[in-house]
């Protein structure tokens, strides 16, 4: 049984931050299949299309019938672990100072044998579920769960290295004025996050909903404009030490395409808030969360991105709010890239039309503020990389994957 | 299908002037300085000239960024027929049976066989992260325990199905230990007890340190060429029986309990015309004992499952029941990169022509040498085995 | 005459003429008017550092601004309001530069603001005030001393649900010092020359209505009013001279004879 996490200690500030490391995580083009399954929380293998033989690892050719037609499709995750060894010498400086390290040789209902990390639960010769994970470094790889959930099994220091669970941690929600800010405020003081800073721009500007914010467990308001780089800066300098998890909340959503708008007021506003806050955020809190990746059990993180799934696909009717996502989609990328020596995610929640005033035109369905942070706390809890909430968000994705012409096209109409 | 036809013997073809170059733990030196080094020691050997070197077999993993090619005007040799064979512990009987059909074909001549790798401080780490594609997407992330996190999990297997115990596996590493005593380059000096192999530190559970082979710089060569040739230049030459030679036997095989062997190791009776029981001296490839074990059973010296039984009922010194890597095998002399694969063919040779570096084994004529290597995924991907005889 | 300017040079360096400074420092959270979301808004004092002695520029420290025009202690022209569209000269780069300077009557509605925030001023107050200080002359600012720049920003912005409560004057005593008096302009120190509520006055807004429809100024977000005399004061109000801008951001001073 997993050993409860405790709530860890205050730091000793005469003690050396350790500093992040990672598994190798060079990976061959093929195998990043297995990539972009674990990003969004599928369990793949690749799938021969002629043969139907389901083989691993990654392979350019079906190893029963050499076709080149072997896509990564979803498959059942269930085996025996067959045999399992403890790692009590490592040659990779990150697990030399995480040994002993567990790994086995589990052999897939579905035919492959699958050598993974082992759940602390889980003993040899014992029933699994292999769950497919981003590491510390941001690569795919396979681990071993019990068959069925046990008690704090979140809490196994394993798993708790691939994902980035909110419990215990220090988050700051970027703009609580924002109805999604308070959900999420709610939902991560819920996650038992350790404290909830929630950033109020303009507080001499009253809010709907700012007295049941300030009375959340744990939450604690501060001054933060995402517009505003000194405002950004000096609350890094403030609280940016002890920040696990940045979930921008920070929103611009108004209709209209590109012709519409007369000037760019509003498109400057827009990408103001959005694409330049992202990177005020990333430029103040970025270093700091890279430098403390291994900073124990509340390590840095994550960097959460609430964007638009039009991010991906412009939606003309909300054509210029759909650009200023994209860029920030994009800014993301590179974040992610700068992050991930650290050991920090950036995780990119898609999500369709919110239950918001600002889509109120727009007919369902659509995504309550409460579901998306439910979904925000639960993709960290899973560490994945890229997320898709709603209907729509989900729509969009299928579409994408299919004929992103036609999407184009159909979205117009 | 049809039966196979039969295979051609390697008549008039023999092996000779085994060369080894001292080992050493860490190396500042390149491989091309190791593998230059051999082909010195041979040619100074044979007592003949570089230029006369008319084929060459390179085993290595390190001469990167050099490809065999490029090691020959490295070396200065114009050699006819070249052959790479980066197969890690089978290098040598695949070096060997290439190099066999060579010259008895008259491709060549001299055909010098060389294995050598470096060893520098940080080399071992990067040869594990890069060693293969699956290694680098499906193994190393995985605790980077290398090869020993791997064979434990083979071991482990083992013995769960065939009751092989860790004793069993200490029995065959200290025997190997008491062989390497008399050899002067192996890197363990020190006499190994059981004790001390039951007391030794975990490396990757059921592995201790004494199961894990040590990685070195070093070089093992030697020289195939026609039989008459040979006696011309009164060179002493074993001569081969036979040969195998095997890749991703058994592939669905959950966790590798058996080697290519079991696939091909009739033939390598037949075409030798002898049997088991008829071996003087077997050398096979140790990089973990499990892997001896296995071989006994598969090269058929005893039935599936019953390689502990055998441990159990043999001694495996230069003097006992059963000789077995006489000259410490890997486990005890190192493990030099590629030329651990050529470890047994130098000291078979030494055997059968009575110039053993270290102890000789009581009328040496029939010698065994197996080969096993390239842990690709979960398992060694490539065996084979060779049977060598005392000239008349 | 020139005697004279050398003469107030002489008594500005001599301290028999004090300045005044009316402006509030332009911060980045200095509160902006507020519009429906759904508006074009005001942009907000914005500062991003250019270099500051780094690899950005060794030797030398410089920022970016931006700014909208009606943001902090700021400057009104004509062309800011519908009713003065069409006026000559409405613009802040056109308006004749010698408007840019002139004396102002400084209504004290302090204590009635302090009791009040929603104080409006009426005609009668500003006749109370001048049986006491004197009439209000032609070309006169009018600047309404309410302290509110004395105020935490949350009070001073004043936003509730229905609106901002903050002084400023009702339709008919804007019409009436425009018509009746010829004032120069309306001045405050609130975020706008009208009452928090006056877009519910008829018409709205009438401080923007009246004074720019007749071609006269507006002054706000000014500080330190209470250090001013109720006349006797010479405002000087150069706005940026931004091609066919509505307002600025400016630099206020005010000029007043040190007493004996």
């Amino acid at each position: 049984m997993t050993e409860p996490l405790v709530r860890p200690k205050r730091k000793d500030p005469l003690r050396k931050t350790r500093q992040p490391l990672y598994p190798q995580l060079i990976r061959s083009r093929t195998a990043h299949g297995l990539t972009a399954a674990a990003a969004q929380g599928r369990f793949e293998l690749q799938t021969c299309l002629e043969c139907k033989t389901i083989f691993y690892p990654p392979r350019d050719a079906c190893p029963k019938c050499l076709s080149a037609r072997v896509p990564f499709v979803p498959v059942d995750n269930n085996g025996t672990l067959l045999a399992e060894t403890t790692i009590r010498t490592s040659t990779d400086p990150y697990f030399r100072e995480r040994t002993p390290w567990r790994t086995g040789l589990t052999k897939l209902d579905c035919g492959p044998v699958v050598l993974s990390h082992i759940h602390g639960d889980v003993r040899e010769g014992e029933r699994v579920r292999l769950d497919l994970k981003l590491d510390k470094g941001g690569a795919p790889v396979m681990i071993a769960l019990p068959e069925k959930d046990t008690p704090n099994m979140a809490d196994d220091p394993h798993l708790r290295e691939m994902t980035c669970d909110p419990k215990f941690r220090r988050v700051l929600i970027t703009d609580g004025r924002t109805e999604v800010g308070q959900a999420m405020a709610e939902a991560f003081s819920k996650a038992g996050a350790t404290i909830v800073f929630v950033g109020i721009a303009d507080p001499w500007k009253p809010f709907p909903g700012q007295d049941r914010l300030r009375q959340i467990e744990r939450v604690e308001i501060v001054p933060l404009d995402v517009t505003d780089t000194e405002s950004i800066t000096e609350q890094a300098e403030q609280n940016g030490g002890r920040i696990d998890i940045i979930v921008n909340t920070a929103e611009h959503v108004r209709g209209g395409g590109i012709m519409q708008r007369r000037g760019l007021t509003v498109a400057r506003e827009e990408m103001d808030v959005r694409y330049f806050g992202l990177m005020r955020l990333a430029q103040a809190f970025g270093p700091g969360l890279r430098a403390r990746g291994a900073d124990g059990v509340n390590s840095s993180a994550a960097f959460v991105n609430l964007l638009s799934v039009h991010a991906l696909m412009n939606w003309p009717a909300y054509g210029a709010y759909s650009a200023a996502e994209a860029a920030c989609q994009s800014a993301a990328q590179c974040l992610r890239a700068e992050l991930r020596p650290g050991g920090v995610k950036v995780m990119n929640v898609f999500f369709g039309p919110l239950e918001t005033e600002w889509f109120q035109t727009v007919p369902p369905p659509k995504v309550t503020p409460a579901a998306l942070a439910k979904a925000v706390v639960q993709a960290l809890q899973r560490g994945l990389e890229d997320v898709f909430v709603g209907d729509i968000a989900e729509d969009i994705r299928a579409r994408l994957a299919v004929n992103p012409k036609a999407l184009e096209r159909e979205l117009t109409e | 299908m049809n039966s196979a036809p039969v295979r051609t013997a390697y008549d008039g073809v023999v092996a000779c002037v085994p060369i080894t170059v001292p080992y050493r733990r860490y190396s500042t030196n390149s491989a091309h300085w190791w593998i230059g080094r051999a082909l010195h020691d041979l040619t100074r050997a044979a007592n003949i000239r570089p230029k006369d070197i008319d084929g060459l077999v390179l085993s290595s993993f390190t001469t990167a960024p050099d490809t065999a090619v490029g090691m020959t005007q490295h070396l200065g040799l114009s050699p006819r027929w070249l052959d790479y064979v980066p197969m890690g512990g089978a290098s040598g009987v695949v070096g060997l049976r290439r190099a066999a059909r060579a010259v008895q074909c008259g491709d060549a001549q001299f055909v010098a066989c060389v294995a050598g790798d470096t060893n520098h401080v940080d080399s071992f780490r990067k040869t594990l992260a890069s060693f293969s594609r699956f290694a680098q997407d499906a193994v190393y992330p995985y605790g980077s325990g290398g090869a020993n996190a791997s064979f434990a999990l083979i071991t482990k297997n083992y013995m769960n199905l065939y009751g092989a115990t860790r004793e069993d596996f200490g029995k065959l590493c200290v025997a190997q230990r008491d062989n390497a005593l008399s050899i002067p380059f192996a890197m363990m000096k020190k006499k190994l007890t059981l004790d001390e192999y039951m007391n030794a530190r975990p490396i990757s559970d059921p592995l201790h340190l004494f199961d894990c082979v040590m990685p070195c710089a070093g070089a093992e060569a030697f020289l195939v060429c026609r039989a008459d040739v040979a006696k011309s230049i009164n060179l002493p030459a074993v001569r081969v029986l036979s040969t195998i030679e095997r890749h991703n036997a058994f592939p669905d095989d959950p966790i590798q309990y058996r080697g290519g062997w079991a696939m091909d190791i009739d033939e390598l009776w037949q075409m030798a015309g002898v049997k088991p029981a008829d071996v003087d001296l077997v050398q096979t490839y140790d990089d973990y004992p499990v892997i001896v074990t296995m071989q006994f059973e598969d090269l058929g010296f005893c039935a599936k499952g019953e390689g502990p039984d055998f441990v159990r009922s043999h001694t495996f010194t230069t003097e006992g029941s059963f000789p077995h890597n006489t000259s410490g095998g890997q486990l005890s002399a190192g493990q030099a990169g590629a030329a651990g694969g050529y470890l047994g063919f130098t000291e078979s040779i030494r055997q059968l022509t009575g110039a053993p570096i270290g102890k000789q084994v009581k009328d040496a004529e029939l010698a065994l040498v197996s080969g096993f290597g390239m842990i690709n995924y979960d398992r060694g991907l490539s065996s084979g085995a060779a049977l060598l005889a005392r000239a008349p | 005459m020139a005697s004279d300017l050398l003469a107030f040079a002489r008594g500005l360096s001599q301290g028999a003429i004090r300045i005044v400074d009316l402006t509030q420092t332009l911060t980045q959270d200095f509160p902006t008017i507020q519009l429906p979301p759904e508006f074009g808004q005001c942009a907000p004092f914005r500062l991003e550092e250019v270099s500051r002695y780094d690899e950005r520029g060794p030797a030398w420290y410089w920022n970016n601004i931006s700014v909208g025009e009606h943001c902090g202690t700021h400057f009104d022209a004509p062309i800011h309001w519908i009713s003065g569209k069409d006026l000559p000269n409405n613009a802040v780069d056109t308006i004749d530069p010698a408007n840019f300077i002139a004396p102002a009557s400084v209504v004290d509605c302090s204590k009635e603001c302090a009791a009040d925030p929603d104080f409006t001023l009426t005609i009668p107050f500003v006749e109370t005030w001048e049986k006491q200080n004197g009439g209000i002359a032609a070309g006169d600012w009018v600047l309404l001393r309410s302290d509110w720049s004395k105020k935490p920003y949350a009070e001073y912005a004043g936003l509730r649900s229905d609106g901002a409560h903050t002084p400023g004057p009702d339709a008919a005593v804007v019409k009436w010092l425009v018509e009746e008096r010829d004032v120069h302009g309306f001045g405050t120190e609130t975020i706008g020359t009208d009452h928090g509520q006056g877009h519910h006055f008829n018409p709205p807004f009438p401080a923007h209505f009246y004074m720019h429809g007749k071609g006269r100024y507006g002054l706000q977000c000014l500080t330190n009013l209470d250090l001013l005399p109720p006349k006797g004061a010479v405002i000087v109000s150069a706005p940026l001279k931004i091609k066919n801008g509505s307002g600025s951001p400016l630099r206020v001073l005010a000029l007043v004879e040190a007493s004996p």
